[in-house]
């Protein structure tokens, strides 16, 4: 009894300092973004701003057009995680129960892309892109997001699990293939692809190099990109640029409360990509 | 609706899964198939579901033949082994899946789903989730599920496996109410011999992918086409006896005894195999026994004694009348009437009889 109780609070005093230790940057984010400029670089630092200035927020949307961002922000979450969810969904079901030539071999083909750091990918899929004449749209921002081989393996792996007895019946029920994925498969996975889904508007909406890369208009930038508007020749403005971080990841902020579960069973999921 | 198998042959790999199957199944008739695991029964039907395209042959439904029709075009029911109910839907949705798959309109779809659930005696359930029944209430969905776009074929696949003892013979005759409540063409695939016999009009027997008996529950029993049908069919299971001609006509020696046994003098052969059923074996006295030997095991199974007596180095198994009072190391002279032993040849382990001077007709009159 004894030797459990001290172990619990050893763990809950080393979660603790965890927990502390990642929220302080969000802590440090939120004060700097209510401070005069005076106290942002002052030493000591300042924990809790002698003045309140909200003002901060009305004036760092003056600074750029955020409301275009915003909207650029969620059309390219929102397409790109459909799209990819459509593809992860056809591919899974295709490496999982259909039989063609080489199914094994693309598969692992497939795999081992993953291995293949993303930076080292930037600039051929930028020549591409620039080939197909799509740099500065939003396809540029979209279409090479809509497929991840990690999200075709979790599935995969989710749909394998699932009994081939419940394809049959459903064949004997009057199945179509598409029609056994639509409404056997897909809504039996659907704790996979929430997880997926998830994961997806995460990196879409926090993505930062790929569309500062293939973007050059103002109307196409993103919520992240937007916050460079803050770096001038003049310096940084620290003050404005916390209040517009805070208020873009408001957003996934509140997706993290709701979807704790699986974002954590996602992430955990990661650990598997090694 | 007829169903009529043409010389179907499936082969996987290396494998011939079923070879060359024969045979009609008249309309409103329960068939099964049955034979131990690997003999090609699960897969006769998976072709007859469409689930499976035969290598040659021919499957026809009524005149229609419909060997390479999918099986979503087939018009079948089918109740697997693990029912395969999808987890996700309520019990009501699952009935309505096959309906709504035809394209029904949801409330006539609706209807006809409560019918099938009242049928099956799952009324007060279709709110519930699969997972929230019993084996014996998720067979009944999967029952209902297949009837309920009035099938022309009723297909099932070891559907009472998964089920305890008890809940196995209510599901069993369950199955049979239903089957024939609705008339419907069924085909039920089973290792259980006991099964097969009780559910079915007509029981098919295989093994190896090859039909050995195609016949009536009851001749399967009596009239047994060769020694596989024999051990298979009956329980405890049948003895085997090697028995050599000797001089005298019409007699024969038992192989491992010095025994003779009158047999009837037709049989040609010089080695017989005979085949005694356990519960055709009877205690006599001396004069008419077949068989003496000594109690080496006894015990009582319900209504009837089992004893195994050893003689020479054969063990024979037999149920006697559990009044007869008997003890193990006691001498005990085992009877049997005449036209209960059954003779097989010992190459090919085929009936001796089958094909003589029996036939099933003849052979049931004589029983009654």
């Amino acid at each position: 009894m004894v030797r459990s109780a001290l172990s619990r609070t050893t763990v809950y005093i080393l979660l603790s300092l965890g927990a502390v230790l990642m929220l302080l940057p969000f802590v440090w984010m939120i004060s700097t973004s209510l401070k005069a400029p005076n106290e942002v670089m002052a030493m000591p630092p300042v924990w809790v701003p002698t003045e309140w200035k909200f003002e901060n927020f009305t004036e760092a949307m003056k600074v750029a057009p955020f409301d275009r961002y915003f909207i650029n922000s969620v059309i390219v979450t929102l397409v790109s995680t459909i799209g990819e969810l459509l593809t992860t969904i056809l591919a899974a079901y295709a490496f999982s129960r259909l039989n063609f030539y080489g199914r094994d071999i693309v598969f692992a083909i497939l795999l081992g892309t993953m291995m293949v750091p993303s930076e080292v990918l930037l600039i051929p899929n930028f020549v591409t892109l620039s080939n197909l004449g799509w740099v500065d749209t939003y396809s540029a921002l979209i279409v090479p997001w809509t497929a991840s081989v990690f999200a075709i393996f979790l599935l995969r792996q989710y749909f394998l699990g699932i009994p081939k007895e419940l394809s049959f019946a459903a064949k004997v029920d009057g199945c179509s293939e598409f029609k056994f994925l639509w409404y056997v498969m897909a809504p039996l996975a659907k704790p996979a692809l929430i997880t997926v889904a998830l994961l997806k508007v995460i990196n879409s909406w926090n993505a930062f190099l790929w569309p500062i890369i293939v973007t050059n208009s103002q109307e196409l930038r993103t919520l992240p990109v937007g916050l460079s508007a803050f770096t001038t020749e003049a310096g940084i403005k620290y003050e404005l640029l916390m209040a517009a971080s805070s208020m873009v990841i408001f957003p996934m902020l509140i997706l993290f409360f709701i979807m704790q579960k699986y974002i954590v069973a996602g992430v955990a999921r990661t650990g598997l990509k090694g | 609706m007829d169903v009529r198998i043409e010389n179907v042959t499936m082969e996987f790999q290396n494998t011939v899964a079923v070879n060359s199957l024969s045979t009609t199944i008249r309309n409103g008739e329960m068939v099964s198939l049955l034979g131990p695991s690997g003999c090609g029964k699960s897969t006769t039907l998976m072709l007859l579901a469409g689930l499976y395209k035969p290598t040659c042959g021919n499957i026809y439904f009524g005149e229609k033949n419909v060997t390479n029709i999918d099986a979503e075009k087939r018009e079948i029911g089918m109740v697997f082994q693990n029912y395969a109910l999808y987890p996700h839907l309520s019990v009501l949705k699952n009935i309505m899946f096959p309906l709504r798959m035809q394209k029904v309109p949801k409330r006539e779809a609706k209807d006809r789903a409560m019918e099938m659930a009242r049928l099956v005696q799952i009324g007060h359930l279709v709110d519930r989730k699969p997972g929230q029944l019993s084996g014996g209430q998720q067979q009944r969905v999967a029952i209902a599920r297949a009837l309920v776009k009035k099938p022309n074929l009723l297909l099932l696949d070891e559907p009472l496996s998964n089920l305890d003892a008890r809940l196995r013979l209510e599901m069993r005759e369950e199955i049979r109410r239903i089957q024939q409540e609705v008339g419907i063409t069924a085909i039920f695939v089973t290792h259980d011999q006991e099964e097969a016999l009780s559910i079915s009009d007509r029981v098919m027997l295989m093994k190896d992918g090859v039909l050995q008996q195609d016949s009536i529950p009851q001749e399967m029993y009596r009239k047994p086409i060769n020694s596989f049908a024999a051990a298979f069919i009956g329980n405890p299971p049948i003895n085997f006896l090697l028995a050599r001609k000797t001089e005298q006509a019409g007699n024969y020696e038992l192989v491992n005894s010095s025994q003779i046994i009158k047999l009837p003098g037709y049989l040609n052969q010089q080695k017989i195999q005979i085949g005694l059923r356990p519960e055709n074996l009877f205690l006599t006295d001396k004069d008419n026994a077949l068989l003496t030997g000594e109690v080496i095991h006894l015990e009582t199974i319900g209504r009837d004694t089992l004893i195994r007596v050893q003689i020479e180095d054969v063990t024979i198994r037999a149920l006697i009348d559990p009044s007869i009072p008997i003890n193990v190391g006691d001498q005990c002279h085992l009877g049997i009437e005449q036209d209960h032993v059954h003779y097989f040849d010992t190459e090919n382990g085929s009936n001796l009889e089958r094909g003589n001077s029996y036939d099933g007709q003849a052979n049931m009159e004589q029983y009654a």
